[in-house]
């Protein structure tokens, strides 16, 4: 019986994360067309952008091989299963010891260098110049992630995502300045992965500014429907990743109850709300970057992560 | 049921025996299926015995009545030897499989079939070696068969080169080793590995060992600075010898090192452990920095290589930090991880290796800038290939992350060290070990998407074929070796743990018994991995995603023409290409490290020649460190010049000055 | 209120001080550089009192508004109406890249923190912790001058690094607010000279950025 229980409520997240991506991004562009005086696409729009790509037929360039058919399954599979993992409105969920955070990173790893692949396939040049953008962009914000994790890790002396938020809810954590740092790296980092302004922006139609849209640009049809299903997805991901670790009041208890579930669900989305809002009115107020000064910023980010993990040392346990 | 020491040894004698055979019947056709397929064999029977006395937990020894008259030749077979046998006949079986196929295109195969049986044997002879004498042999011997068989095409003037620098390197390194091992003896000359376990070390003969240990078998396994050798040589020998060097060689030099500093040196300071880490963090982002920089693609590899044994040294240091302050079971964790990434790299790189000649042999280049779109071409080769690419860039499933896994699981233990400057040294290397796993991906991305992916740059790259099936079933093996080891790790963790137990006296704890084959490594940190189920979960959703897409909305497809947002070009030369992919990393860290300098070069308008980009890159070790070196020695080779111009009694003048000193040295010293 | 809070809130406002020193590392523009500078002075000030408040030291609240009135308010100002007069070129030259310069940043604080950490092992925490970072912020000041080129540029390093000695000065508990408001003065007489220097420099050389001088002097750049 608490088996099913527990399937149940993990299934439920699965279901949660992947039905509530769309609606995410089209939140987040709803926002930001607010704040510019324009009224924006409807809120549901992602979901029938990926219903009309979905029944498209799709296009291949002629010498596209293998791979790059399998990729964007690959890209959406490995994204989902790292959303799953993260908690949102519960912690301790059946499958949540599958992966800590470092795995989490980890399978986000994988779907990049599927897609890096996979825009490097067809041989055209803006193929090429994503995917080595990607890396590079890749290359510093892994480490600047992985060396937050190192900080909130020796906090919360786990790196499994669950006991990370358990910990960090309880009152001994308090007020640290590791933490806020480790807060400011995570969000440049979540920034940068999910393309976001000012790293890349997502919106964009200039060929030479783009650096995820470059990579992703011979894709059409179900293919690219998977592809910004993932990158949804993603953004989900990273969002409640931030609000579980920061700000991890409100989540379930392991066995909790329908009652105790239902509260975390609404308070999640209620998070989700406003981060979601805050990334529309950073990305609003900042212009986007040359992309020779994003190592600049990524370097500000790992810089952030080491320092937090440093400061730890001369705080007060450990 | 006989010793498996003696079986051991049999068996490498078989693999000797073979080497001299070989001599013989190197000019007859047959000669590379019997040799290849003889060291096929053995290594097989031998890597059974190695992993039945590893799981079996038999140890043995044996004294020969060869070598020096006083001593004999020890061989002892216990765990560490065990593992390490497992990993040298994998390799070793894996390569003659693959060598069975791709030894037939070989020109010259009598300059490499004995020589390659000689240095299976040498390798597997190291690894049992239980006395300083044979140690130093078989090691000798390995060395110096691996350096004939870098020789195999020498009218290529890089070759001789490559064989050149390797040999002085050995040669040095060899020495060192030397050193150690008569420090270690000391004056009552205890040359047997049993003698100097139990010999009490002053603490300098300590340092002097562990200094020695890094020179001798560092350079043996790549360690910066140490590593110019390897690569010019390891690219340099047929691709299958490239892969026994790169991927099992290293190794064995990791073993040399485990078994001097952990075994037989005794306790070394906790500052020891400080050393490795540093020279271990910085080998693998220099390792891995010089990868993406390079077009040649079989010294991508070799440079790959270098970045891994800095990981793994990076967990040696750890392991040796956590033993010195007596946290047997932090040290067992990082120690683990270390000899995980030793299997894990002997799997891969040698796979990657193989996968490096078969595209040679197809193409007849090794350059990727002649290369791509092999994908369409040799399918099989390229899935093994992308397998060893995700491997080695640390991407879960596969068996890569699950060592980088547990080296961030052991780095996370850094805390409860007592010394300062451990505790804040520990997490910056964590941060170049996460800097270096994050360039790795972007190397493979590179290495496979230029090699594979694309279009064909040139027409043999156009015309290539896939290779033959024992190539391909040799690729493929390791593939899904790569595979199981990363969704079963447990299996592998609990086979380590009497070596751990053996080294620093704890292990993890049994992994076999957690529900669901999780892997568990430090019970009440309660942080866990799951290889298993990350690839059913992945495999279920990508499968899952499929069909319903597939089902439920369109599966048409039509095949067309390249968008490229409208302007898609014809000609392969568009494409990007390993330079320009490489650009972004160069400018970010190449400025730093290799002060890359880009220069564009633009005709004046009007003018019809090409634009040129010229970059321009330095290599500050070399140049920095061996440069001077080489420079100091040849202007004291011409002084010396003169010396070779004497006439007889002016020699027999010198000889005799010379002995007279001797004499007069030993006369004031005791 | 509970010890671990006041605590808690006395490193981060250290800690905020080490951060806001690293963000003077990254600024490549001279208002930008100012504008820190006032925060800096102003997380010091926050600082200062906070101190003052969980030692129960009031003279502490001169020395907070010290920092805050002229640090944080009078001379960035006047140095914003420098630079203005001046015509300063606005572009901060760096002698040594901003990546490297933060890497070398983060090598001092790890030095810093051991050297303070294995030399105090059992004063009070909160004091170690101050100790550590104040050392941090100091030798952060002092790497802002030596990779800048531009006069103005040293002034807020220089200052900046007075600010860490302010730091140490406060954890430690008992320093008399006569040392205190004498360093205050030298710093603002120290400032004065410099600003008349900038003017004489610029006056002679047309330029602040402080290469011309070791040109004037023959030496190389």
């Amino acid at each position: 019986m608490e088996l099913i229980h527990d399937l149940i409520v993990q299934g439920a997240q699965m279901m949660a994360v992947l039905a509530l991506a769309p609606l995410l991004t089209g939140f987040v562009r709803k926002v930001k067309a607010r704040l510019t005086r324009r009224r924006g696409p409807p809120l549901l729009q992602p979901y029938r952008d990926l219903a009309r790509l979905l029944r498209k037929e799709a296009v291949l360039a002629e010498n596209a091989s293998w791979l790059f058919r399998v990729s964007p399954y690959l890209v959406f599979a490995a994204t989902w299963v790292a959303a799953a993992l993260v908690p949102t409105f519960a912690v301790g969920l059946m499958f949540s010891w599958t992966a800590d955070l470092i795995a989490i990173i980890a399978l986000l790893g994988s779907a990049r260098f599927f897609l890096a692949l996979a825009g490097m396939d067809v041989g055209t040049s803006f193929g090429g110049i994503g995917a080595s953008r990607e890396v590079m962009i890749a290359s510093l914000a892994e480490p600047a992630m992985l060396l937050t994790v190192f900080a909130l890790a020796l906090v919360a002396g786990s790196t499994q995502l669950s006991t990370v938020a358990a910990v960090l809810a309880t009152p001994e954590v308090g007020l640290r300045v590791s933490l806020g740092m480790a807060l400011i790296a995570l969000v440049m980092v979540a920034i940068a992965e999910n393309a976001r302004i000012p790293v890349d922006n997502p919106a964009t139609h200039l060929e030479l500014t783009m650096v995820h849209e470059a990579m992703v640009l011979e894709y059409s049809g179900r293919h690219l429907a998977m592809i910004e299903f993932g990158a949804s997805l993603k953004l989900l991901l990273y969002l409640s990743l931030i609000v579980c670790i920061f700000v991890p009041w409100g989540i379930a208890a392991p066995g909790a109850g329908l009652g105790a579930l239902a509260i975390g669900a609404v308070i999640w989305l209620a998070k989700l709300a406003v981060g979601g809002a805050l990334l529309a009115l950073f990305e609003t107020s900042i212009a986007k970057m040359r992309v020779f000064r994003v190592p600049d910023f990524l370097g500000a980010a790992l810089m952030l992560g080491l320092l937090g993990t440093l400061l730890l040392f001369v705080s007060r346990s450990l | 049921m006989m010793e498996p020491a003696t079986i051991l040894l049999a068996l490498i004698a078989v693999l000797l025996v073979t080497a001299v055979a070989a001599v013989a019947i190197a000019r007859l056709p047959a000669a590379t299926a019997i040799v290849y397929g003889a060291c096929a064999a053995v290594s097989a029977v031998l890597l059974a015995v190695a992993v039945a006395a590893l799981i079996g937990g038999r140890t043995g020894q044996l004294v020969l009545p060869l070598g020096l008259p006083w001593l004999g030749a020890h061989f002892r077979l216990d765990s560490l030897s065990a593992f390490f046998l497992t990993v040298v006949n994998l390799g070793g079986a894996a390569a003659s499989l693959y060598g069975l196929g791709y030894g037939r295109h070989e020109s010259a195969p009598h300059r490499v079939l004995p020589f390659f049986a000689a240095f299976l044997a040498g390798m597997n002879l190291v690894v049992v070696a239980a006395d300083a004498f044979s140690f130093l042999l078989s090691w000798e011997f390995m060395s110096l068969a691996s350096w004939a068989m870098v020789l195999t095409h020498h009218r290529d003037p890089d070759n001789a080169r490559a064989a050149l620098v390797y040999l002085v390197m050995a040669g040095f390194g060899t020495m060192a080793l030397l050193l150690a091992f008569g420090l270690m003896a000391g004056p009552g000359g205890g040359y047997a590995f049993e003698a100097m376990r139990s010999a009490a070390h002053a603490p300098s003969t300590t340092v002097l060992v562990f200094a020695l240990m890094l020179l001798g078998a560092g350079s043996k396994a790549g360690l910066v600075p140490l590593h110019v050798w390897l690569p010019l040589a390891h690219p340099a020998a047929p691709s299958h010898v490239s892969a026994l060097m790169s991927g099992v060689m290293t190794k064995v030099a990791v073993y040399g090192f485990l078994r001097v500093v952990f075994d037989l040196m005794g306790d070394p300071a906790w500052w020891a452990g400080i050393v490795l880490l540093a020279l271990g963090g910085a080998t693998a982002v220099l390792g891995i920095l010089h990868a993406l920089m390079e077009r040649d693609l079989k010294r991508l590899l070799a440079y790959s290589t270098i970045e891994n044994i800095g990981v793994i040294f990076v967990s040696l240091g750890l392991a040796l930090a956590f033993s010195a302050n007596a946290m047997a079971w932090a040290a067992a964790l990082a120690l683990t991880a270390a000899l995980f990434h030793v299997l894990n790299h002997a799997l891969f790189k040698s796979l990657l290796f193989f996968g490096a000649g078969a595209v040679l042999t197809a193409t007849a280049t090794r350059d990727m800038e002649r290369l791509g779109g092999l994908i369409h071409r040799m399918p099989v080769t390229s899935l093994a290939f992308l397998g060893g690419s995700a491997a080695i860039s640390a991407l879960p499933p596969f068996n890569g992350f699950v060592s980088e896994w547990l080296a961030f699981q052991a780095i996370l233990q850094s805390p409860q060290l007592p010394q300062w400057g451990l505790k804040i040294l520990v997490p910056a290397v964590g941060g170049l070990l996460a800097l270096a796993a994050a360039l790795a991906a972007a190397a493979f991305v590179r290495a496979f998407g230029v090699t594979f992916l694309g279009r064909p740059r040139s027409p043999a790259s156009g015309d290539a074929r896939e290779v033959d099936r024992f190539s391909l079933a040799a690729m493929l093996a390791l593939a899904v070796l790569c595979l199981l080891v990363g969704i079963l790790p447990g299996f592998v963790i609990d086979a380590l743990a009497p070596v751990t137990r053996a080294l620093v006296g704890g292990a993890m704890p049994a992994q076999a018994h957690v529900p669901w084959l999780s892997v568990v490594p430090v019970a009440e940190s309660r942080s866990s991995y799951n290889g298993l189920l990350v690839f059913l979960f992945i495999a279920a959703s990508a499968w899952l995603a499929a069909i319903l897409v597939h089902r439920f909305a369109s599966h048409e497809l039509r095949r067309g023409p390249a968008w490229d947002c409208g302007f898609p070009d014809p000609s392969p030369a568009t494409q990007y290409t390993a330079g320009s992919f490489a650009q972004p990393i160069r400018r970010v860290f190449g400025s730093v490290v290799f002060q890359a300098r880009e220069t564009v070069a633009m005709p004046p308008p009007g003018d019809t020649a090409p634009a040129r980009l010229v970059v321009e890159m330095h290599d500050p070790i070399w140049e920095r460190l061996y440069a001077p070196i080489a420079a100091a020695v040849d202007f004291a080779a011409l002084r010396l010049n003169r010396l070779q111009f004497l006439t007889i009694r002016r020699y027999l003048v010198l000889v005799f000055l010379s002995l007279v000193f001797l004499l007069a040295v030993l006369a004031l010293w005791s | 209120m509970n010890g671990s809070l006041t605590f808690d809130i006395a490193h981060m406002l250290a800690g905020g001080l080490v951060l806001v020193s690293f963000m003077l590392l990254y600024q490549d523009r001279l208002y930008a550089l100012l504008n820190v500078y006032a925060l800096h002075a102003l997380v010091l000030s926050l600082s200062v009192a906070w101190q003052a408040h969980i030692q129960g030291a009031p003279h502490l609240y001169v020395t907070a508004a010290i920092a805050l009135v002229f640090k944080a308010i009078v001379i960035p100002m006047a140095l914003h109406r420098i630079v203005r007069r001046l015509g300063i070129h606005r572009d901060i030259e760096a002698v040594v890249g901003v990546g490297r310069t933060m890497l070398a940043g983060m090598g001092l604080v790890a030095l810093s923190m051991v050297v303070m950490l294995r030399a105090t092992p059992e004063a009070d925490p909160l004091a170690r912790a101050d100790l550590a970072f104040a050392l941090s912020v100091v030798l952060l000041g002092l790497l802002v001058m030596v990779t800048r080129r531009n006069a103005v540029s040293q002034v807020v390093g220089f200052m900046a690094l007075e600010n860490g000695l302010v730091l140490a000065a406060t954890g430690a508990r008992g320093m008399p607010l006569v040392v205190e408001i004498s360093v205050a003065f030298s710093i603002l007489i120290a400032f004065i000279v410099i600003g008349i220097f900038l003017f004489r420099i610029r006056e002679r050389f047309d330029t602040v950025d402080i290469g011309a001088l070791d040109q004037f002097r023959g030496e190389r750049r």
